[in-house]
């Protein structure tokens, strides 16, 4: 969200996902770092259609995927140097003249800048670094120089690294120098990888901004929500999740209150995440079931799940539409806004909500680009943001015109190494991901009957030459393991992963690829580098021993209830 | 039967779909075809990810931690737990003492909710998520 905020004045998705419906012959996807078939299906399956009609399709991974499969040009770069590269496809792009010179004067600035490090990278250096042959670099910079429309798509393979911030803006670059910003089929689109997280962010739900990104250190922001709420509002900026951490083990963090979220699954380095939440004086998790993180709580709060509540989520373009309750919760559970209204009046302060409609009321008067949204008019559409007033039609492309922030800016950055990197004692490089069938920590989708014996356990992907060197057959037991922890976990050995890599989710309590990943973050954002860490691996036992039997699925804290099915009664295959 | 028309909670995608329930219970999903972004389809997730709402797993009580134990408690008591150990934190140490993890899985309603007790209830502009992961 940084990223972009500094180059185009906003962090959100600038187009629709429609748009890939229209698109066909002269168009071009260029998808970096998102596995879209896999973590966003549907959108992934209108980029194969486009493609199918006569779009081009430019996929950046270092992992075998169904896009790479459908790729006019797949550039398999080394995890962690998108920046080489996308310099790089700058550096050919500005050689031959391909790019928008009309829109660069009149709609951007620090061009001269950029140029000057675009210069730098020539297609045969950053070879060297990506891994990417010249030749490709140099056919992605001429079909995204040659199109009349380049839409960019991108999710957390740009955005967890060290350099993520550099990654995005790197991204963006392209976007403006070839001038696909401000129509349809254009954009930079970041995928966001949960239902609301859109939402979450536009609600204020981060430390430095009040709902609508309004910055908390302006003074005439917190007046006005000081005027609505009846108190102060602190100044000094909030601690992001890992400054918690940190803030937990200096002593100057005493209570944490964690909402409908699973830290000691999702964040890197789990080990180091329990030891800080056991260390914190008050443990607070309000969330539908007992999470790895809700068993070390000091109070527990049973939520309610999405179809027993109402209100309203936000999707990655932007997108408000409504959550309607189709159920009663289980037991005493109660809807999410009504266990935080209670709470809010048990502190004493006024909080008489009888229906999330009312909160919706208060939070878009105070918030101008969800001001024209209301209950009423999303029973009968959904309305994409910025939306000022009750008769505006939502904005499905940002920057129409010029950008947000006046002039789109050129902010250039060098290749900068990840923070660990593979050597003798772990040799080998490790990057995280999802499988279509499960969901982030897989405490929702490995309930699921139907989604759990599709994948039932993590199957670390190895390349067959770095598997026959450590005598590993498809199917063993393997460790991996780093700095930080040791998982066991099942080898998958395919020519998905290039030698020297080799991939883990985090989906599996058991053998959570976090037990292993790096806290190491991005300066500006914080956003660790789960893309990248060292790992060592090596053979623990051949398949034949029933994995069941070996306890290896029982020796972590994996929630009762999740392997009562005999799920794991085929050896792997 | 009886069909509401939601919003999927995996992704971001934000496709659109009817859950089918009978009896409290959602016995089948049907993708929305009429303005949705995912025109009548689904993937695995969405057509077949609804089971855990039913997990006999759920939380059904608050619990406070007795003598090592997470314990089956009442609300009120939960709240009044929380509600006095909170405001002691924040008069004693400061807002900044006190950090809230908001979440990506809820509504807009509730994650407004939730900053804005820890902005005015507490005092702190500690409040996150996990948009960062």
């Amino acid at each position: 969200m940084e990223g972009l905020s500094t180059t185009l004045g906003s962090g959100a998705m600038t187009n629709s996902i429609a748009e890939l419906h229209t698109m066909g012959p002269g168009d071009t996807i260029f998808a970096i770092g998102t596995n879209t078939t896999e973590c966003h299906p549907i959108i992934g399956i209108a980029m194969i259609k486009a493609v199918k009609r006569g779009a081009k399709l430019i996929v950046v991974d270092p992992r075998a995927t169904t896009l790479t499969q459908h790729a006019d040009v797949w550039l398999r770069l080394q995890p962690g140097s998108d920046v080489a590269l996308l310099n790089a496809i700058a550096h050919v792009i500005l050689q031959n003249g391909w790019e928008a010179t009309e829109y660069i004067a009149k709609h951007t600035e620090n061009f001269s800048e950029f140029k000057k490090i675009a210069a730098r990278y020539f297609p045969y250096k950053a070879a060297e670094i990506t891994g990417v042959p010249a030749t490709l670099i140099k056919d992605a910079a001429k079909i995204i120089g040659q199109s009349r429309n380049v839409a960019i798509y991108y999710t957390m393979g740009v955005t967890q690294h060290t350099s993520g911030v550099d990654n995005v803006m790197a991204v963006s670059n392209i976007a403006v120098l070839t001038g696909n910003i401000g129509r349809a089929k254009t954009g930079v689109n970041p995928l966001r990888g949960q239902n609301n997280v859109q939402g979450a962010c536009d609600m204020g739900a981060l430390p430095d901004v009040l709902p609508g990104y309004q910055k908390v250190q302006k003074t005439d922001v917190r007046e006005k929500f000081a005027k609505a709420w009846g108190v102060e509002i602190p100044e000094e900026q909030g601690l992001t999740v890992p400054s918690v951490l940190d803030g937990i083990e200096k002593g100057e963090v005493k209570a944490v209150y964690i909402f409908g979220e699973n830290p000691l699954r999702s964040d890197p380095d789990i080990n180091h995440v329990k030891h800080c939440l056991e260390k914190v004086e008050l443990l607070i998790v309000q969330d539908i079931f007992l999470t790895e993180t809700a068993q070390i709580a000091d109070v527990v709060l049973p939520g309610a799940a999405f179809a027993e509540k109402d209100g309203t989520f936000t999707s990655t373009e932007r997108r408000v539409q409504r959550v309607r309750k189709a159920i009663e919760p289980p037991g005493q559970c109660k809807p999410d806004w009504q266990i935080l209204s209670e709470l809010i009046a048990a502190m004493g302060y006024p909080a008489a909500y009888s229906h999330p409609q009312e909160i919706f009321e208060e939070m878009r008067q105070l918030t101008p680009s969800y001001n024209g949204i209301s209950y009423a008019r999303l029973e009968n559409e959904s309305l994409q943001w910025p939306c000022p007033t009750n008769d505006h039609p939502g904005t499905p492309i940002l920057h129409v015109g010029s950008s947000i922030r006046g002039k789109a800016r050129f902010v250039p950055a060098d290749f900068r190494l990840p923070a660990e990197l593979p050597d003798k004692e772990y040799p080998m490089m490790l990057t995280t991901g999802r499988v279509v069938a499960h969901y982030h920590t897989g405490t929702m989708t490995r309930r699921c009957w139907g989604l759990r014996g599709v994948a039932p356990y993590e199957m670390v992907e190895i390349h067959p030459e770095d598997a026959a060197a450590l005598a590993i057959e498809d199917g063993d037991q393997i460790s991996v393991s780093s700095r930080r922890g040791e998982v066991l976990a099942v080898a998958k050995v395919t020519t998905r992963v290039s030698p020297g890599l080799v991939f883990m989710t985090f989906h599996y309590s058991e053998s959570s690829g976090n037990m292993l990943t790096n806290t190491a973050c991005d300066p500006t954002t914080q956003t660790p580098e789960l893309k990248v860490c060292a790992v060592a691996v090596r053979k623990v036992k051949s398949p034949g021993v029933h994995l069941a039997d070996t306890g290896f699925l029982q020796q972590n804290t994996a929630p009762e209830g999740v392997f009562h099915q005999p799920a794991l009664s085929n050896a792997p295959h | 039967m009886q069909q509401v028309l939601t919003t999927c909670p995996y992704c971001g995608s934000g496709c659109t779909l009817y859950l089918e329930v009978e009896d409290n219970t959602i016995v089948r999903v049907k993708p929305n075809s009429v303005n949705s972004v995912n025109e009548g389809a689904l993937c695995s997730k969405g057509h077949f990810g609804m089971d855990f709402v039913h997990s006999k797993d759920r939380l059904t009580s608050p619990l406070i931690r007795k003598n090592g134990e997470l314990t089956k408690a009442s609300w009120e008591e939960a709240y009044n737990y929380i509600a006095s150990r909170l405001l002691q934190y924040a008069g004693e140490f400061g807002g900044k003492s006190i950090a809230g993890f908001s979440s990506a899985r809820c509504t807009n309603e509730e994650n407004y909710l939730m900053q804005k007790m820890m902005r005015a209830v507490l005092g702190s502009n500690s409040v996150d998520h996990c948009a960062r992961l």
